[in-house]
């Protein structure tokens, strides 16, 4: 799809979205809500100790998996899904650049979501969250982690290159 | 008016909707090709922009149609979701995700699209997401401080550099545009391609390029959902064409003794003005207040009517004639202002009984029964939230 009418589509969904909810899109606050009930499904004394636990338990009132984000990804999963059936895209594949070993890839991959995770956590939200979704409503802080990100990522490039140039 | 959560659609049904949202977001990130690390991490190393035209475009897109839908009404900005802005902890937390993007080739949402399609890297990248997740409860106590530093609450990017919400969101605007444009010379650089595209093309880009420039001059230029009501107010006044529905002051007063439940009783007056005097069961909606959507459920509703009143007469037709673009309730209007129910009620002189006519103590009989039993209704009803409270006796013995 030309990315500029993808854009724009992706633009519509995100607006409708505050229009209706009156909130953006997301994606890291599902993997928070992934994690705290399975912190207190297997741990609950844990859970009923740690400091960040305690703080969640208060907004999610004891259903951390009832919450828009986790049903958001859970449509994002069908969605995904779906336009690869449609595209003919969909099997287990392994992909990586062209030099880098298995192994490389696997320990970047594991290593960049562990990274990711932690701060989309620290920043309040990701890529969608706080990136796109804070653009659309012009936050200060939304945009300001957008270039954090991009800054950042272009400024570790040169060092990951062997991950994924020729 | 929007946002529909939570009045128009419930809490509950917001759930549906979210998984219908997010089923169409998934779909269009992955159309967009984001399901491959390679298009994803190609931004990074100038070979392919897609990332940043999808990223940018929808950004855009949405900032560009918030924008349309708050000068029309249709959405109230004033309590969508706005991401408060802690300094420190934005910077840094995205630098290390900027650091996780180039490591893994994924963010979040991309790497669920691309999971959900089967690329085990992404899986992996999931998986690593939630041990980061894992990790940051874990050390939570200890960046605490850190990550509740610089509170800023959630300021928006225009009030941060002075200028006018439209102002910015040209100067956005712009910077896509040329970001679109140069980046295409970079990539068509790196791929040893020359950078020619056909008249037709060009010529579609550069509509579409100008497309949001057009909404944003709507949004400048045309009168918004405010001054729209406010011409056909002064229009309907000029024609003379609207009928108003009056009621007298005594009318009112035996509609409150007897019917309070089935009437409101509006005072479109500033609020010092409604705390200085107001009749008695009034509620206050300042007349620029009448389109705020928390009183939408005054003025659309078909059980109450409202009676509305002010300090002269042409701010109570102004406001009855505003609350009719609000809803269809039935209206009202006072007769008298609102000084002069005071003087009629409040302040009431009994007429020498020897000179007045059987009229005027007619008159002044009904107006002291009226303002007695409306000053006992208001009392009455005074604590009518309130739950009654009972003394709990304590039980005393020995001897």
């Amino acid at each position: 799809m030309n990315p500029y009418l993808a854009g724009f589509l992706l633009g519509l969904v995100l607006l409708g979205t505050i229009y209706i909810t009156g909130r953006g899109l997301g994606a890291s606050g599902a993997i928070k809500s992934g994690v705290i009930a399975t912190v207190e499904s297997v741990a609950p004394q844990h859970a009923d100790k740690g400091l960040f636990y305690v703080e969640q338990a208060e907004e999610h009132q004891g259903r951390p998996l009832n919450n828009w984000l986790v049903f958001e990804v859970l449509g994002v999963v069908i969605g995904a899904f779906f336009s690869g059936v449609w595209a003919n895209r969909v099997g287990l594949k392994f992909e990586k650049g062209p030099k880098a070993t298995n192994w490389a890839r696997v320990i970047g991959a594991l290593a960049g979501g562990t990274l990711f995770g932690y701060g989309s956590q620290l920043a309040r939200g990701c890529t969608s969250g706080s990136a796109l979704s804070g653009m659309a409503v012009m936050s200060f802080g939304g945009i300001i982690t957008m270039f954090a990100i991009f800054g950042s990522a272009y400024a570790f490039a040169y060092f990951f290159r062997k991950l994924w140039l020729k | 008016m929007g946002p529909l959560v939570p009045y128009i659609i419930s809490n509950e049904f917001n759930l549906v909707i979210a998984l219908i949202i997010g089923f169409f977001f998934g779909f269009v990130l992955e159309q967009a090709g984001f399901s491959s690390t390679k298009k994803l991490v190609g931004l990074f190393y100038g070979y392919d922009f897609t990332v940043l035209r999808v990223f940018f475009t929808a950004g855009v897109t949405a900032m560009v149609g918030v924008l349309l839908f708050y000068h029309y009404g249709i959405l109230d900005i004033s309590i969508i979701y706005i991401n408060p802005t802690f300094l420190r902890s934005a910077i840094v937390g995205g630098a290390i995700m900027g650091l996780g993007f180039i490591m893994g080739g994924f963010c979040p949402g991309t790497s669920v699209c691309a999971a959900a399609i089967g690329k085990m890297d992404a899986m992996l990248f999931v998986l690593g997401s939630f041990i980061g997740v894992f990790a940051f409860a874990e050390s939570y106590p200890l960046i605490k401080d850190f990550y509740l530093a610089d509170a800023m609450d959630p300021v928006t990017m225009f009030e941060m550099l002075g200028m006018s919400r439209l102002a910015f969101a040209i100067v956005l605007t712009f910077v896509a545009v040329f970001a679109f444009v140069a980046t295409w010379f970079v990539e068509m650089k790196v791929r040893k391609q020359p950078a020619r595209v056909s008249k037709t093309r060009g010529l579609r880009y550069s509509v579409a390029a100008l497309l949001p420039f057009v909404v944003i001059a709507i949004v400048a230029f045309l009168p918004g959902r405010q001054e729209i009501i406010q011409n056909k107010i002064a229009e309907a006044q000029r024609q003379k064409e609207c009928v108003f529905y009056e009621i007298s002051a005594d009318e009112l007063a035996n509609e409150i003794i007897h019917n309070y439940y089935k009437i409101n009783v509006i005072d479109v007056r500033t609020p010092a003005e409604y705390e200085q005097f107001h009749l008695p069961m009034a509620m206050n909606i300042p007349i620029d207040d009448i389109t705020n959507r928390k009183w939408e459920m005054v003025f659309n509703q078909d059980v109450k009517t409202n009676i509305f009143y002010a300090g002269d007469s042409l701010s109570v037709r102004m406001a009855c004639l505003k609350s009719r673009f609000v809803g269809d309730a039935k209206n009202l209007i006072l007769t008298e202002t609102a000084a002069e129910f005071k003087t009629m009620f409040y302040d009431l002189e009994q007429p020498d009984l020897a000179t007045a006519s059987k009229q005027e103590i007619n008159e002044y009989n009904y107006r002291s029964n009226a303002i007695r039993e409306m000053r006992q209704l208001v009392d009455a009803l005074k604590n009518i939230g309130q739950p009654v409270v009972r003394e709990v006796e304590v039980a005393s013995g020995g001897c």
